[in-house]
């Protein structure tokens, strides 16, 4: 196993030597630093000259140059990478260490929930196989697919965002909304849910009339101005996210998983009044991450008090719903604090944004305030690319599931008597997850580059507009610095991809083959 | 042949009904023919190919061509994309100007009669047509489509099949070259070449990108003829003394076919993206050409007073990307032998009737 990651790892450094060599003569022959200079008519135009040419050693010949550029980012194993210093003066790598983070932000948000949704569509379009549900999510997918991401994003900065908060400001939602919003709820869940005729509108009427009275609701109340869920609601949606976890993952026949998460569910409500004490008073990441260390042994104990035999599968359904309840409580401080973020000056009713990562005029001190901040900022970007990516998701993983249903182990297991729920969620499922893993960490590094254009739409400062301004201003060591973090990236992530690959199927075998 | 054991032949015998009307069907068809019938039975592959012919049409008629700068060819639409006309003043909302005239909403149902008036999508900010501009657009995003694509399949196919028909130490250059290349990002290395050559014509932008987009088709042509070189008929081939050329050309190529078309379609749908992604950032085609992103680019502040000059070009790509996609969908459905058209529930009932008639007859 060492030997094969060593191999692996010195495959890695010959392709970024290579593609970094290739890039770089490429942007050097593209691009000419003096360009600018030379169509001046400024007296000192000659020393300019000498000097831009000294201080970026244009009178190196590029596949020289590079050398010299490699031998400052060899830097990296003594801990002083150089990468050089871009036009402006700044050193790349300050520039990168700005960059970085943002586009992180931006790209494992759409990610996280570009898999989660892609992969839980995908696999009810595979249940579903040749349902109408199945054929029209596949034309969504196709549809998402073809759309120009700089497209998406205008039209959502102008009805997301522009609109919107015009509607904010009178938030009183017409009944063709309410209507049109419950009819396409109720085709959305009855045709996930309906398998015959009655089935089919009884989910319908219910669907419609849930989500339409809840949309009335939030009209009537004005509780898009005032949001929040309030511990009764909370009580009621981790109640239901009890039931739902223990089915999806033992079903509800274990009465011990069901106690424990049910046990965990009331325990979110008890508490609700502590954590937003602690949420007001310690603000803070460090608050919330000790409480969710706290919820989680708190599960841990609760799942083992309930449980006699089988223990690891009902501890972890009760260390889910504590999670999943626990993020209810995070989200009605959310929420509550939307009205007061509403009210900042900088904000001024006007609170989902269509351009740059925060607010620069908002100088709040309060945590809640600026994490908010940080949130809206987030919400178009990460839906743009979410409903571009996604799209891969539904069909991969509709495309996995349907070929290990068609395995012989899950005939075996069907044989043997086993519920549709074990053997989709224990013998299905599981083994969809191993290349669906492996393909999560590659895309990955792929979105990185994808968030260019969105970066460009939505005036982020990451890494996509650092690399765009590199190549207007000509600046090679701004690009390079920045195409050699990607590319680093996404080289070690199909590594990683690899290794994990070769360790949750067993039947691959790190180092073999090749 | 071994011998079936009973379970083998009763097992043959339940699917038998369905094997029955797959086979029954290519009875005494050529592969051709086999793979024409299953892309027209993809119902959304057929009005996709359907609106694709349309598009080309419409955006290669509507506008004059001039052959060899002398020779004009009209076309059939009144107005060139750089003629500067009069803005429309008139019934338009909201007070803005140029305003489409397209309708299609009849008259009874109270619109104004379906027509295309003289500006069906309207007019740009400096009163120039804008179905002219679009049609121009589509023509110049339609071609760099062609030409990435035509560059980058030839290319690849070339490279995988030099790499997985010879194998060994030029396998291991191509394929060390293509990682190396596939480590770059595509919209990095589009914008390097596009900021420097974009001015240089639509055409060579495209042949320049065409140059960076062949990698992965040449990954899944090498892979094709790896384990298509190890089949039987390719070693009855070369017993039988053919050469490798002949071996290449005459049997491997025609197998792996299905691949290659169905990856090379998608790698047109990927083309039209990234031309009008590079257009809209500035990195593409460069003013006074026109093409799609670059429209929505010039246009994009100018969405809420006149959203038309969005709308368009907008629809358009997606109309092209989406058709060639759905096109690759039929293909691969059409090319893949194992592949089996879903027998509705109708053949199956008259298939099993039949079988009960024949087993009530013996």
């Amino acid at each position: 196993m060492a030997a094969f990651i060593l191999r692996r790892l010195g495959a890695l450094g010959v392709i970024l030597f290579g593609s970094s060599f290739i890039l770089y003569n490429l942007a050097a022959i593209s691009a000419d630093p003096l360009e600018e200079l030379r169509l001046s008519l400024d007296p000192s135009r000659d020393a300019q000259i000498t000097a831009l040419t000294r201080e970026l050693q244009l009178d190196v010949p590029p596949p020289l140059r590079y050398f010299l550029w490699l031998r400052g980012v060899f830097g990296i194993f003594v801990g002083q990478p150089n990468f050089g210093t871009g036009r402006d003066g700044a050193a790349v790598i300050e520039s990168l260490s700005i960059a970085i983070p943002v586009t992180l932000r931006l790209v494992l948000a759409a990610t996280i929930l570009a898999a989660i949704l892609g992969i839980m569509i995908g696999i009810v379009t595979a249940l579903r196989q040749y349902s109408r549900f199945d054929y029209s999510m596949t034309f969504v997918a196709f549809l998402l697919f073809s759309l120009p991401i700089f497209w998406v994003a205008v039209l959502l900065k102008e009805y997301l965002a522009i609109s919107f908060n015009n509607f904010l400001r009178d938030p009183i939602i017409p009944i063709t909304w309410i209507i049109g919003i419950g009819l396409v709820s109720g085709l959305f869940w009855a045709s996930i849910i309906g398998r015959n005729r009655k089935l089919f509108w009884t989910t319908y009427a219910v669907a419609f009339i849930l989500s339409s009275g809840l949309v009335t609701f939030f009209g009537v109340t004005g509780w898009l101005l005032n949001p929040s869920l309030g511990p009764i609601v909370i009580l009621g949606l981790s109640i239901g996210l009890a039931f739902g976890v223990t089915q999806l993952s033992v079903g509800l026949i274990n009465k011990a998983a069901l106690r424990a998460s049910l046990t965990m569910a009331g325990l979110s409500i008890v508490a609700f009044y502590p954590a937003n004490w602690v949420f007001d008073n310690y603000p803070g990441p460090l608050g919330i991450f000790l409480m969710i260390c706290g919820l989680i042994t708190t599960a841990v104990f609760v799942g083992l008090a309930f449980s006699k035999i089988d223990r690891v599968p009902i501890v972890r359904t009760s260390i889910i719903t504590a999670v999943l309840s626990g993020g209810l409580v995070l989200v009605d401080k959310f929420m509550q604090t939307w009205k007061p973020y509403m009210e900042t000056e900088a904000i001024n009713r006007r609170p989902v944004p269509t351009v740059g990562e925060r607010n620069d005029l908002l100088n709040s001190t309060d945590f809640w305030i600026s994490s908010l901040d940080i949130v809206t900022h987030l919400f178009l970007p990460t839906l743009a690319l979410t409903l571009i990516g996604f799209a891969g998701y539904i069909r991969f993983a509709r495309g996995t599931l349907l070929e290990v249903l068609n395995q012989d182990y899950i005939r075996t297991a069907r044989a043997k008597g086993l519920t549709e729920r074990t053997v989709i969620m224990r013998h299905a499922f599981r083994n969809t997850m191993i290349p669906m893993t492996t393909i999560l960490v590659a895309d990955f590094a792929g979105v990185v580059g994808g968030a260019f254009i969105t970066e460009t739409v939505f005036a982020w400062s990451g890494m996509g507009t650092l690399a765009l301004q590199g190549i207007r201003s000509q600046d090679l060591n701004l690009l390079m610095g920045v195409f050699f973090v990607t590319a680093t990236m996404a080289v070690l992530a199909n590594f990683v991809a690899d290794l994990l690959y070769s360790v949750l199927d067993p039947r691959i075998r790190a180092g073999s083959g090749e | 042949m071994a011998r079936k054991s009973k379970a083998d032949v009763e097992s043959t015998e339940v699917l038998s009904g369905e094997n029955a009307i797959q086979n029954k069907e290519i009875e005494g068809l050529s592969q051709g023919q086999i793979v024409r019938k299953r892309f027209f039975r993809h119902r959304a592959a057929v009005i996709s190919l359907g609106t694709l012919t349309s598009i080309v049409i419409l955006a290669f008629t509507a506008l004059d061509w001039k052959l060899f700068g002398a020779i004009r060819v009209p076309g059939w639409w009144r107005w060139t994309h750089e003629e500067l006309l009069e803005l429309r003043y008139g019934d338009c909302p909201g007070g803005t100007v140029g305003c489409p005239t397209i309708s299609l909403l009849p008259k009874f149902l109270g619109g104004a009669g379906i027509g295309l008036g003289t500006h069906p999508f309207g007019q740009d900010d400096i009163g120039r047509d804008y179905f002219a501009l679009v049609m121009k657009g589509t023509q110049r995003s339609l071609s760099v489509m062609v030409i990435i694509g035509s560059v980058a399949a030839t290319l690849g196919v070339v490279i995988g099949s030099i790499a997985g028909f010879y194998r060994g130490r030029i396998d291991a250059i191509l394929m060390r070259f293509v990682d190396f290349m596939i480590t770059i990002p595509v919209i990095i290395i589009g914008s390097v070449v596009g900021y420097r050559y974009g001015n240089l014509g639509a055409a060579f932008l495209a042949l320049l990108l065409g140059l960076f987009a062949w990698t992965g088709l040449s990954r899944l042509v090498r892979a094709e003829f790896l384990t298509l070189r190890e089949r039987e008929f390719v070693d009855a081939a070369r017993v039988a003394g053919a050469t490798n050329r002949r071996i290449i050309f005459k049997h491997i190529l025609p197998n792996a076919i299905g691949v290659i078309i169905v990856s090379v379609t998608l790698l047109l749908s990927g083309a039209i993206l990234l031309e009008t992604a590079l257009s809209f950032i500035g990195f593409g085609v460069v003013p006074p050409d026109v093409s799609l992103g670059l429209l929505i680019s010039q246009y994009q502040d100018s969405f809420t007073t006149r959203p038309w000059l969005f709308w368009y070009p907008g629809l358009f790509i997606i109309s092209i990307a989406l058709s060639v996609n759905f096109i690759g969908d039929g293909l691969r459905d059409a090319f893949d032998p194992r592949q089996r058209r879903r027998i509705s529930k109708k053949e199956r009932q008259d298939s099993a009737t039949a079988r009960k008639l024949a087993q009530a007859n013996d």
